[in-house]
């Protein structure tokens, strides 16, 4: 069984086409520092990350977020083995990193709402329900090696 | 106590004051319908919510989305109070309704949305920040009769 419907993958890769990878990157990993602050405690050697400009505008935090958002790109091309995809990186967060698996679900978050800010009404219900399963699914296979 | 800085009160006021309670009350309740479809068990009278285009459609679905956003205008004007004036609703919910609290953070989430789908210019990190700290205490005013 797939994961996601025909047209539920439909709708996600239309949106996923018009996204600009690198700079939503940035942008989410930005938002979910300002909105969710103790998440700032993973990237201390981030520098400035004092003030909601000074993270938005932080390029550590615009690198480090374009590297994320590609990752989980990658991951969209595998969206019927997201576990499969996402095992080695699932390994690193928790033995190297050791990040609550509760702040992959914010970033889905975050995620979402950066693309509904970004296309405003063509970030129609249905659409929004298919990345909201993605962004689950994807939170899910990165926790899925936690031990 | 959740405490809202000075700043914070503002971007929520300022926002507030844009937003068409009608609208986005029956889009938030509608989203939460279509994206979390167990949802729809709190709603079995409400006529057709078999498909997207009639959940959105849905008369009753707008009527009911705009008196729950509309309470959610006494959050604005309260924020220094949230326990007390969502006291009611609280033992509503947990007594009559039998709401999963759960719910109520996916009903916030539904709002940011919103928000964010409604308005590019506004919708900053800081907004988003000050909006998401609003509707989260929302969800625990409105959980913290529950018995």
């Amino acid at each position: 069984m797939s994961f996601l419907s025909a047209e539920e993958k439909g709708l996600v890769n239309g949106l996923w086409g018009k996204v600009n990878v690198d700079e939503v990157g940035g942008e989410a990993l930005g938002r979910l520092l300002v909105v969710y602050p103790w998440t700032q405690r993973f990237f201390q050697s981030f520098g400035d990350l004092s003030s909601a400009d000074a993270i938005m505008g932080n390029s550590k935090v615009k690198a480090h977020g374009k590297k994320v958002l590609n990752s989980f790109s990658d991951g969209l091309k595998n969206i019927d083995d997201l576990k499969g995809a996402f095992a080695k990186l699932s390994e690193l967060h928790c033995d190297k990193l050791h990040v609550d698996p509760e702040n992959f679900r914010l970033l889905g978050n975050v995620l979402v709402c950066v693309l509904a800010h970004h296309f405003g009404h063509e970030f129609n219900p249905q659409v929004q329900a298919a990345f909201q399963k993605v962004v689950a699914g994807v939170a899910s296979a990165l926790a899925h090696r936690y031990h | 106590m959740v405490h809202f800085t000075a700043e914070e009160k503002a971007a929520i006021t300022s926002l507030w004051g844009k937003v068409n309670v009608e609208e986005a009350g029956g889009e938030a309740l509608g989203r939460l319908l279509v994206v979390y479809p167990w949802t729809q068990r709190f709603f079995d009278n409400f006529g057709n919510l078999s498909s997207e285009s009639a959940i959105m459609g849905n008369p009753k679905v707008k009527a009911h989305g705009k008196k729950v956003l509309t309470s959610f205008g006494n959050a604005v004007k309260h924020m220094d109070d949230l326990k007390d004036t969502f006291a009611e609703l609280s033992e509503l919910h947990c007594d009559k309704m039998h709401v999963d609290p759960e719910n109520f953070k996916l009903l916030g989430n539904m709002i940011l949305i919103v928000l964010a789908t409604h308005f590019s210019k506004e919708f900053t990190p800081q907004v988003q920040a000050a909006w998401q700290k609003l509707t989260t205490a929302v969800a625990n005013a409105l959980a913290h009769r529950y018995h």
